[in-house]
């Protein structure tokens, strides 16, 4: 079974913030790590090749220097890796992205299944898996909580809906994203981070693309603008307490009795 | 829409230029200035740049006709005909965006044996129910739900499209905007509506305390996912408004190939989402014994107790209890925070509260920007004897 997962480089923290006088953003930590969810999808895989083999491919897009979570997907023992990276693509929204993912996948190989996480923490959109099926024209389950089985041609899933579960039998080629806890991922291994740190990864940039026509990548492929960024308001009500640990737990039982919500 | 171009010859010190970005898309390449991927195109170094850096904007789009299309569409989300009460705050919103345009509402109800179903739709005010009434749809199906989506939107023109952000409507809405090359925003948490028919989208970006308002100007439909209890439901009418039409589509075009092999019910759990009181810990909570303070204080209210994320990543409490974008939005009459600094993700899961406490011992948390009673103080301190003073009222002491 030939298996790709999707992964992303996120920042590690979320402290971004917007000074309010100027608009402007203020990021404070440059650090990336593995998108967490990313590591769930590629625990399935891995399990996915484990029990009925084939090999592991990954793939992801950004700056060069997201070429790191490939190596950190090898010594989970991914096979192959390659990096969709391009200052053009730089702002694209979900649509050019998707496209740009579908254009890479093209170009990287023929899938059986794709894996990608529930969704980033920094995007948090859940919405490129099943954009870039759309694009690849393969069907896709989301939110899947449980690999029942593959057969010859087809894999069984369980996908989560709000108040209930549906078994799909899904035919190869497809795409799934999967759900945080379906698998405990395994730490990266010491052993194979050595024997792989030197492995080639393939690296795409535009000119590698099917498609070369610039407009359909980066902003300019991108149908959403962001108009503007601001800091959260509130209109709220508000009152501010202080004073001693005493004084506040008892205005605070005051304030909940008036309410009504305790006698 | 258009490129960022550095002027070389203008810039001087690299190194400051450089820091900048906060995204750490900038190089110096043998002195010269070069932009990597990482570029968001924010535009941050043309401000602040000294005249470095220019964005020039490409000519102008051929643009979509705006006027053909027309009227706000929401999704019925159901399963089993049972629809999801999501969908009437989506209505409430599509209402009220369409007044402000003079333009229909519609909904497009999607499945089998629902023909009945839709009349429920008109006791809230659309003034159309477009149903695709199949036996193909009879579970959800992602193939054959798109295809019945893009049926409606082809031949009924929607100026905008709302979703709601649920399990199904998360994955049915990007396949569909796919479908149409055209945006989708994700969990809006206000929308508004300009005259020309452009969807005013705010909703969490860059995964920080940052709102971003987005615009779908050269395409349509413009779509919009929203989560549940972010808008307000309208009051449901006695009499019914609007009609319901049938929308034709040829069984051969279901072409998926993807079987739906049993629909089963979750075990039915008392979720965070349908707590009338929540209480929430938070990173000020040291240690996971002293979750129990949150616990005892959530009982002895008889309410329940929720957290934040970095609590669910490190293995204290289960996903299911977490508030925030990634995790539930709640929407309760009490929620009294313990330790919570109060991120945009986790805010715009619970804003909606009714009466909102916050304890923190930080005066600057943000999580007091939302709360109604801001308590600054030490939680270790307040909670235990708070919970106390509840006992003794309720003369369980």
């Amino acid at each position: 079974m030939k298996i790709l997962v999707c992964i992303k480089q996120v920042p590690s923290t979320n402290k971004v913030e917007v000074d309010p006088a100027t608009g402007i953003l203020k990021r404070n930590s440059a650090e990336a790590k593995m998108n967490p969810y990313d590591l769930f999808a590629l625990e399935t895989g891995l399990r996915l090749r484990e029990k009925y083999g084939g090999n592991l491919s990954v793939l992801t897009m950004g700056p060069p220097q997201a070429a790191a979570i490939l190596y950190e997907a090898f010594a989970m023992g991914a096979d192959r890796g390659a990096l969709i990276t391009d200052r053009k693509f730089g702002g694209s929204d979900v649509l050019a992205t998707s496209y740009t993912l579908s254009q890479g996948i093209g170009k990287f190989g023929r899938f059986d299944i794709i894996i990608c996480g529930l969704q980033t923490t920094d995007g948090d959109t859940a919405q490129v898996g099943p954009e870039v099926s759309e694009m690849l024209g393969i069907p896709c389950v989301c939110n899947v909580r449980a690999i029942d089985k593959v057969e010859s041609n087809h894999i069984i899933v369980d996908m989560e809906m709000s108040e209930d579960i549906e078994k799909l039998k899904v035919p190869f080629p497809c795409l799934i994203t999967v759900q945080k806890d379906i698998y405990e991922p395994r730490l990266p291994s010491y052993k194979k981070q050595k024997a792989t740190a030197n492995r080639e990864i393939s690296r795409y940039s535009l000119n590698d693309m099917g498609d070369k026509n610039e407009k359909h990548y980066g902003l300019d492929g991108s149908p959403t603008n962001v108009q503007r960024i601001f800091p959260p308001s509130s209109d709220k009500v508000q009152e501010k307490w202080t004073g001693s640990g005493e004084d506040l737990s008892e205005r605070i039982y005051e304030a909940l009795k008036k309410m009504k919500f305790t006698a | 829409m258009g490129k960022l171009i550095v002027h070389q010859e203008k810039a001087q010190d690299i190194a400051a230029l450089i820091k900048i970005c906060p995204f750490g898309a900038m190089e110096n390449k043998n002195g010269r200035i070069e932009i990597n991927a990482a570029c968001r195109l924010c535009k941050l170094c043309v401000k602040r740049g000294k005249g470095v850096f220019e964005f020039v904007e490409s000519e102008n789009f051929s643009g979509v006709d705006k006027s053909a299309w027309r009227g706000i569409a929401v999704y019925v989300d159901h399963v089993n005909g049972k629809i999801h009460p999501v969908t009437y705050e989506l209505i409430g919103k599509a209402r009220e965006l369409a007044a402000k345009i003079n333009q229909p509402v519609y909904a497009v109800f999607l499945g089998e044996n629902i023909s009945q179903k839709a009349q429920e739709i008109l006791h809230y005010g659309v003034d159309k129910v477009y149903t695709c009434d199949k036996k193909e749809l009879r579970a959800f199906n992602i193939e054959n739900y798109a295809i019945a989506f893009e049926n409606f939107i082809e031949k009924i023109k929607p100026a905008v499209v709302l979703v709601g952000a649920t399990p199904v409507g998360r994955q049915l809405a990007p396949r569909v905007a796919a479908h149409f090359h055209t945006g989708l925003t994700a969990d809006c948490t206000i929308l508004d509506i300009h005259e020309n028919t452009d969807l005013v989208q705010i909703r969490p970006a860059f995964g920080g305390n940052i709102m971003a308002e987005i615009l779908t100007p050269n395409h349509r439909p413009q779509m919009a996912t929203v989560r549940y209890k972010i808008m307000d439901a309208p009051k449901r009418s006695e009499e019914i408004f609007g009609s319901i039409e049938q929308l034709e589509l040829d069984s051969a075009k279901f072409t998926s190939k993807v079987e739906v092999l049993s629909v089963i019910k979750k075990p039915r759990e008392i979720g965070i989402e349908n707590a009338d009181i929540l209480v929430v810990a938070g990173r000020g909570v040291k240690k996971k014994e002293d979750l129990k303070l949150v616990r005892e204080l959530a009982e002895v209210l008889n309410g329940d107790y929720a957290c934040t994320r970095p609590l669910v990543e490190c293995g204290w409490l289960e996903p299911k209890r977490q508030i925030g974008l990634s995790g539930r939005t709640v929407r309760p009459k009490l929620i009294i925070t313990c330790g919570v600094s109060g991120s945009v993700q986790f805010v715009a899961g619970m804003e909606h509260s009714e009466q909102i406490f916050a304890i923190n011992s930080d005066p600057k948390a943000s999580i007091f920007k939302v709360a109604n009673y801001a308590v600054v103080g030490d939680l270790y301190e307040i909670v235990p004897k708070l919970i106390e003073k509840i006992k003794r009222g309720r003369g369980i002491a």
